[in-house]
């Protein structure tokens, strides 16, 4: 059997997410990775290096650049005759094309699986991921967006794959344009994939206090989220959101500031290995998932705790 | 322009569902049914249009049992102006819904579909893509800004840097995500109104689609439980047990 992987790139770097949606594929057979974009040569040299892989199919194109979904989902019902799985990572790209391309081939789409049981038979979290469905799909071919927290992504070094170039469609339908990005900036780890992440809540009060977060961040290397609360007020932009309907995190470290611990919160940061809360209310329900839990108003905690970090451990 | 806007009946957000010790599902005997909040935020933009001046008509769809009723209730109190309930048993997947929703496309001709980004009982965020897909339409998923001028909509979306702008030729299917508008509460006069408004029952076969499953559940389970962590006592207690009991720092 051999499976296609739809690779994520942002800045001329295959993100570690694609890199998840690999070591998932190649739970089911040979691995064949998908570039596109824009002169994207040097990110198909990059993914013929990732362990795993055995050939990258390159499409080099105007058309791919921005990823649009009308066009990307066109180019993989063309390719996915060739395969018995289609995969991407769970990322904005992947959640937009699969399932565009699942029904132009008349494909029930698996989205977000946590694990692989077999070629058929796959585990995904349903209700926030109060619970877990294990589904198997009756399609003959099988679409599939990869949740990257739960699989480890693969190496960046050790394949050596070959290229192939693949020809660019027509944009067919053409019915869509990319108008602008506004993308946040920041020097900090990506959020997705931070070995440490730290969150600040509605309890933030304002945008402004979560520069009391920053030093700590720098201190730790960690990024930085935030609950819906935060972003629905606009202390921070919405990629910060954290959550069953934000990013998907499992950090080895989660730190949760002045966020109560909703079910929908919960949903994106409970698989991470160490948790910690601050909060101020000792019936917070974030404190029944957290390993270390400090009854502490955040605003005395946060500075106590970068002069404690800054101390020699 | 005529609007369609497709609302799911779902267990409320504020429900923590139990799974059913058979592991055939969870449970939802008893438990606080509501319109999935992401089709809230569709049907608030359509009535937002509406009252701006640039949509004449919202007909809102539900797909699945007959209770579907009170949400498509809901909707109407909140703005659209009539409803249709595709009975079905179950609450039928994305590929078929996607399919139920195309041929009522075909039937209805609106110029635009707006509905939720993702269902918060299967979480599959799918049904959006899917139904542009079979049309041949035009996609702005994940919506927080939608414009309307000269058959274009500009779509603002989240994306995972940030945001995202791209304009669509109309027709289109835009998903709506948690940004795009604060949903009303339906006032207790329009609640009476809705009432009366045209709500039509029809069957999956009258559309022609064929609803059975792809997908077979084969468990239902319980995530894995966290072991219940420590209070610490002090900042300087946190810091020394991350240090050296957990080892994270
Ligand atoms: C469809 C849908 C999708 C959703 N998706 C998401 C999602 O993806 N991610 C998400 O996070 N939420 C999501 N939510 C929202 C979720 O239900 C909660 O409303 C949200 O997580 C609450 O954010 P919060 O914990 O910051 O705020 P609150 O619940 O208001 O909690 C604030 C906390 O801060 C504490 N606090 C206040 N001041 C201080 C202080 N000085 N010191 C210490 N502690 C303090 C309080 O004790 C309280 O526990 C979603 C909701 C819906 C309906």
């Amino acid at each position: 059997m051999t499976a296609l992987v739809l690779l994520d790139h942002a800045d001329g770097r295959i993100t570690p997410a694609a890199r998840s949606a690999v070591t998932a594929a190649a739970a089911l057979g040979e691995v064949h990775v998908l570039v596109t974009g824009a002169a994207i040569g040097a990110v198909a040299e990059a993914a013929t290096r990732i362990a795993g892989v055995a050939k990258v199919l390159r499409a080099d194109a105007e058309i791919y650049d921005k990823a649009l979904a009308e066009p990307l989902a066109a180019l993989l019902v063309r390719l996915a005759p060739a395969y018995d799985h289609v995969l991407a990572a769970a990322t904005a790209t992947g959640k937009n094309v699969i399932p565009r391309a699942a029904a132009l081939l008349d494909v029930q789409p698996i989205s977000e699986i946590v694990a692989v049981v077999d070629a058929e038979t796959f585990v995904r979290p349903i209700y926030a991921g109060n619970a877990l469905a294990t589904v198997r799909s009756t399609d003959a071919r099988k679409l599939i967006t990869v949740r990257a927290a739960n699989f480890d992504a693969a190496a960046a070094e050790g394949g050596s794959a070959t290229i192939e170039e693949v020809e660019a469609g027509e944009a067919t339908p053409a019915v869509s344009r990319f108008v602008s990005t506004e993308l946040s900036t920041s020097d900090r780890p990506d959020l997705a994939s931070a070995r440490v992440v730290i969150s600040g809540g509605r309890g933030m009060q304002n945008g402004e206090n979560f520069k009391l977060i920053e030093p700590i961040a720098d201190a730790l290397g960690a990024a930085i989220g935030a609950s819906r609360a935060a972003v629905d007020a606009g202390y921070v932009p919405n990629d910060y959101q954290v959550g069953q309907t934000g990013k998907i995190v499992a950090p080895d470290l989660y730190v949760a500031i002045g966020i109560s611990g909703a079910i929908q919160h919960l949903a994106g940061m409970k698989d991470s290995k160490v948790i910690v809360a601050i909060n101020k209310d000792a019936e917070a329900p974030i404190f029944q998932v957290a390993d270390y839990g400090l009854v502490a108003d955040l605003f005395a905690a946060l500075p106590e705790l970068q002069a404690e970090l800054a101390k020699a451990s | 322009m005529k609007l369609l806007v497709p609302v799911k009946r779902v267990v409320d957000y504020n429900v923590k569902v139990r799974v059913k010790a058979d592991g055939s599902g969870v449970e939802t005997a008893g438990v606080k049914m509501s319109m999935n909040p992401f089709d809230e935020i569709a049907v608030e933009e359509a009535v937002r249009l509406k009252e701006k001046g640039a949509a004449t008509e919202i007909v809102a769809v539900s797909i699945g049992v007959q209770q579907c009723q009170e949400t498509l209730r809901t909707a109407l109190a909140m703005g659209a102006d009539r409803a249709v309930l595709v009975l079905t048993e179950e609450s039928p997947e994305p590929l078929a819904v996607a399919k139920l929703l195309r041929a009522l496309v075909d039937r209805e001709q609106p110029g635009m579909v707006i509905m939720g980004k993702q269902a918060i009982d299967d979480d599959m965020n799918a049904t959006g893509q899917m139904l542009a897909g079979l049309l041949g339409w035009a996609q702005g998923t994940f919506a927080s800004k939608v414009e309307l001028s000269d058959g274009v909509a500009t779509v603002t979306r989240e994306v995972d840097g940030g945001l995202e702008t791209v304009a669509l030729t109309l027709p289109a299917i835009i998903t709506a995500d948690l940004r795009l508008n604060e949903p009303r509460y339906a006032s207790l006069p329009n609640i009476m109104k809705a009432r009366k408004k045209p709500l039509e029952t029809i069957a999956p076969g009258d559309l022609g689609v064929d609803v059975t499953p792809r997908l077979t559940t084969l468990r239902v389970a319980e995530p894995p439980v966290r072991q219940s962590g420590v209070k610490v006592g002090s900042v300087a207690e946190l810091v020394a047990k991350l240090r050296a009991e957990a080892k994270v720092i």
